[in-house]
C-alpha cells in the first residue's frame, strides 16, 4: 500500500480551442500525504481547478496517470468511478451549491440518500455531524434563511456525513469574512483531518495560509512551489 | 433520491404551480374538446339508436342519414313485410316541419310519425304522460329539450295547442330525447297523423322499421330486404355510423376540433416545456453538484422521470376532473349538452398526449441536466 492519498503521476490537460487544443496543465507530479491539509493556490488561470477536478475524479487527464487511496481512478469505468467519488471522495464547493428546497439536515445527508441508506437514518446522521459543526439549532432552516457561514457548515457537513477519505474544497472561505474563514477552517482541520484522511484546498486567500499543513502553488499549469515553506510564500504574496 | 428530486420540485412552488396548470390546461382543453366533438359525432347518429325495437332500417337508396332522406311510396312497407325473415316491419315519417306556438312564433320542427298501432319509434322513457295518449285524436308528444324551449318555466306543456301545417296538435306527453345533430324541436306523432302535419308529396314513407327473426342475424335481413326489394337496408350500427360518417365527410367539425385539440398539446409543450426548462436551468449548479458528489447519470435520469411523473399526475388529474366536471354539468344543467358523457376512450387517449407531453419535455430538460460537466461545480 502506498503510503501517499493522492499519487499524480505525469498529467497534463488540454481543452480544445477552435480547431486547436490549448495545454492548460503540463507533467504534474506530485504525492499529497494523507493527514495533511494541502492548499493548492495560483492566480486565476494558473490550472489549479483543473488540477482539482482531475485529483477529484470529476475530468479526465488528457495524459497521466492519478492514483486515490491506491486505486487508478482513471482505469475505473464510469460507473465505477462514480461510485468511488461517492464513497471516498466529500466535495465543497464555492457556492456552497446546497439544494435551496431541503433543510440543512437534509443536505447534509445527500451523500447517504445517493447511497441507499434511508432518508430518516441518513438525515440523523446529518443531524449529528450538524451538531459536531455546532449549527444543531439550524438543522431543520432552509438554506436562504442560513448566513453564509452556516451554509458553509451545512456544505462541509455534507462532505464529510459519508465519512470520505479525501476531501477536496474550492474556494471553502471566499465567501466568507477573515474571522469567518478562519473559523471555517479551523473546523476543517478539527473534524476532517486525521491519519488516514487527506484535505485539499483551491484558495487565493491568504488570510488563511498560515493554516497550511502544506502549500502547492502554481503558474501556467506547472506547480512552481511544493513545501512547507509556507512564509517564503506568504511573503511572496505580501509583495 | 426521487425524494430529494420531489423535494427539489414541489419547494419551487411557483415553477410546480406553473408545471401542473400547464398540465392540468392541456388535459382539460384536450379532453374537454374530445368529449364534445365525440359527442356531437354520436348525435349523428342518436335518431336511429333511439329505436331500439328495430334494428334494420329500410330506405329509399338514396337517402344517407336519418336527416338527409328522399321519401319512398308507402308500397314500400308491404315489400319488406314480404321478405322471409322479417318479424315485423312499421313505417316512420321522419319530416321538417314549421309550428305557431302559443305566442304566435314560428319554429322549425321534426315531426316523427310512428306506427298507428305497436307505437314502434317514440322514445323508451316519458318525462310526462303514458305512451297510449298517442292514440288521442291530434296527439303529439314534444321532446323535453323542445318543450323548454317552446315553453317559459311554469307554463303548462301538456294539453297546450300547436298549430302544425294548419292543423291543431295538442301535447299529451313529454318523452325523454336525446337531442339530434340538428337540434330541433321533435314532435313525435302516429304515422296517420303526420301525414297530415307536413306538406304532402307523393312519397311520404321515410323509413321502414324492421325486426329479423331470432334466427337471422340482421345482417343477413339487411343483405336479404336489398336483393329482394331494391331498397337499402341497414343494420342499426351501420346506420348509425353513416350519420356519423356524414357529419364526418361533410362538415368543418373534425378539423375545427383537430385543431384545438393540437393547440391543447402545443400549449401544453410550451407551457411546461418553459417552466420545465426554466426550472432545470435554475438548479442546474445543483444537479452538477449531485453528479460531482457521486450520483449516476441513470439516477439523475430517474430524478427527472419523477419530477415529470408527479407534474403529469397532478396536472392530469386536476384537468380530468375539470373536465369531467363541465361536461357532467352541462350535461346536466344545459340542453346544450344533453346526453353528453366521457367515453373511457377520451382519458386514455388524453393519458397518451399528456405523456407525449411530458416525456417530449423531459427529454429536452434531462438533456441539459446530462450534459452538465461535473467538474463545472468549481468554475
Amino acid at each position: 500500500m502506498s503510503r501517499f492519498a493522492i499519487s499524480v503521476r505525469g498529467v497534463a490537460k488540454d481543452f480544445p480551442v477552435g480547431d486547436d487544443k490549448i495545454r492548460v496543465l503540463h507533467d504534474i507530479n506530485v504525492d499529497v500525504n494523507a493527514g495533511e491539509l494541502t492548499y493548492l493556490v495560483g492566480e486565476s488561470g494558473s490550472g489549479k481547478t483543473t488540477l482539482i477536478s482531475i485529483i477529484a475524479g470529476i475530468l479526465y487527464p488528457t495524459e497521466g496517470r492519478v492514483q486515490v487511496f491506491d486505486t487508478e481512478i482513471y482505469d475505473l469505468s464510469d460507473n465505477e468511478l462514480v461510485m468511488f467519488r461517492l464513497a471516498n471522495i466529500g466535495f465543497i464547493f464555492q457556492q456552497y451549491n446546497l439544494i435551496p428546497t431541503l433543510t440543512a439536515a437534509e443536505n447534509a445527508a445527500i451523500p447517504l440518500i445517493a447511497d441507499g441508506m434511508k432518508r430518516d437514518e441518513a438525515v440523523e446522521r446529518g443531524r449529528v455531524l450538524l451538531e459536531k459543526l455546532n449549527i444543531a439549532n439550524q438543522a431543520d432552516k432552509f438554506p436562504r434563511q442560513l448566513s453564509g457561514g452556516q451554509q458553509q457548515r451545512v456544505a462541509i457537513a455534507r462532505a464529510l456525513v459519508h465519512e470520505p477519505r479525501l476531501i477536496v474544497c474550492d474556494e471553502p472561505t471566499a465567501a466568507l469574512d477573515a474571522k469567518s474563514g478562519r473559523r471555517v477552517m479551523d473546523l476543517l482541520r478539527e473534524v476532517a483531518l486525521s491519519e488516514d484522511r487527506a484535505v485539499i484546498i483551491v484558495t487565493h486567500d491568504n488570510r488563511i495560509f498560515d493554516l497550511a499543513d502544506r502549500i502547492l502553488a502554481m503558474e501556467d499549469g506547472r506547480i512552481t512551489h511544493d513545501g512547507r515553506d509556507k512564509a517564503i510564500l506568504m511573503q511572496e504574496d505580501a509583495q | 433520491m426521487n425524494w430529494v428530486a420531489i423535494r427539489m420540485l414541489t419547494g419551487d412552488r411557483v415553477k410546480f404551480i406553473g408545471l401542473v396548470f400547464g398540465v392540468a390546461f392541456s388535459t382539460l382543453l384536450i379532453t374537454q374538446q374530445l368529449t364534445i366533438f365525440v359527442n356531437l359525432l354520436m348525435r349523428g347518429g342518436v335518431a336511429v339508436q333511439e329505436v331500439s325495437t328495430a334494428n334494420v332500417w329500410v330506405m329509399d337508396p338514396a337517402t344517407r342519414t336519418a336527416d338527409v332522406i328522399y321519401p319512398m311510396p308507402i308500397t314500400a312497407l308491404d315489400r319488406v313485410r314480404s321478405v322471409s325473415g322479417v318479424a315485423f316491419a312499421s313505417p316512420l315519417l321522419r319530416s321538417n316541419a314549421s309550428i305557431r306556438t302559443p305566442e304566435g312564433d314560428l319554429e322549425g320542427v321534426t315531426v316523427i310519425g310512428v306506427d298507428d298501432s305497436s307505437l314502434v319509434g317514440i322514445p323508451r322513457r316519458m318525462f310526462e304522460g303514458d305512451p297510449a295518449r298517442l292514440m288521442d285524436p291530434d296527439a303529439v308528444f314534444i321532446d323535453d329539450v323542445g318543450s323548454r324551449k317552446l315553453f317559459a318555466p311554469g307554463q303548462t306543456v301538456i294539453g297546450s295547442q300547436l298549430e302544425l301545417n294548419d292543423q291543431r296538435a295538442i301535447i299529451k306527453g313529454i318523452v325523454d330525447s336525446t337531442p339530434t345533430f340538428t337540434a330541433q324541436v321533435t314532435l313525435y306523432t302516429r304515422y296517420s297523423n303526420a301525414l297530415n302535419f307536413v306538406p304532402g308529396t307523393r312519397n311520404r314513407l321515410s323509413f321502414v322499421l324492421v325486426r329479423s327473426d331470432a334466427n337471422v342475424s340482421p345482417e343477413t335481413l339487411a343483405g336479404r330486404i336489398t336483393e329482394q326489394t331494391g331498397l337499402k337496408a341497414r343494420t342499426t350500427q351501420q346506420f348509425t355510423r353513416d350519420g356519423i360518417d356524414f357529419i364526418i365527410e361533410n362538415t368543418g367539425i373534425p378539423i375545427n376540433f383537430g385543431i384545438t385539440v393540437v393547440l391543447g398539446v402545443i400549449v401544453g409543450v410550451a407551457i411546461v416545456g418553459l417552466t420545465f426548462s426554466l426550472f432545470i436551468r435554475d438548479n442546474i449548479k445543483q444537479f452538477g453538484a449531485l453528479k460531482a458528489i457521486g450520483v449516476t447519470n441513470r439516477k439523475i435520469m430517474v430524478m427527472v422521470a419523477a419530477q415529470s411523473g408527479l407534474v403529469a399526475l397532478i396536472g392530469y388529474g386536476l384537468g380530468l376532473t375539470m373536465a369531467a366536471g363541465f361536461i357532467g354539468g352541462g350535461a346536466a344543467g344545459s340542453d346544450d349538452f344533453k346526453g353528453f358523457y366521457m367515453p373511457y376512450q377520451i382519458p386514455l387517449i388524453t393519458a397518451a398526449l399528456v405523456l407525449a407531453i411530458i416525456a417530449l419535455t423531459g427529454f429536452i430538460a434531462i438533456r441539459s441536466v446530462l450534459k452538465t460537466d461535473p467538474a463545472s461545480v468549481f468554475r
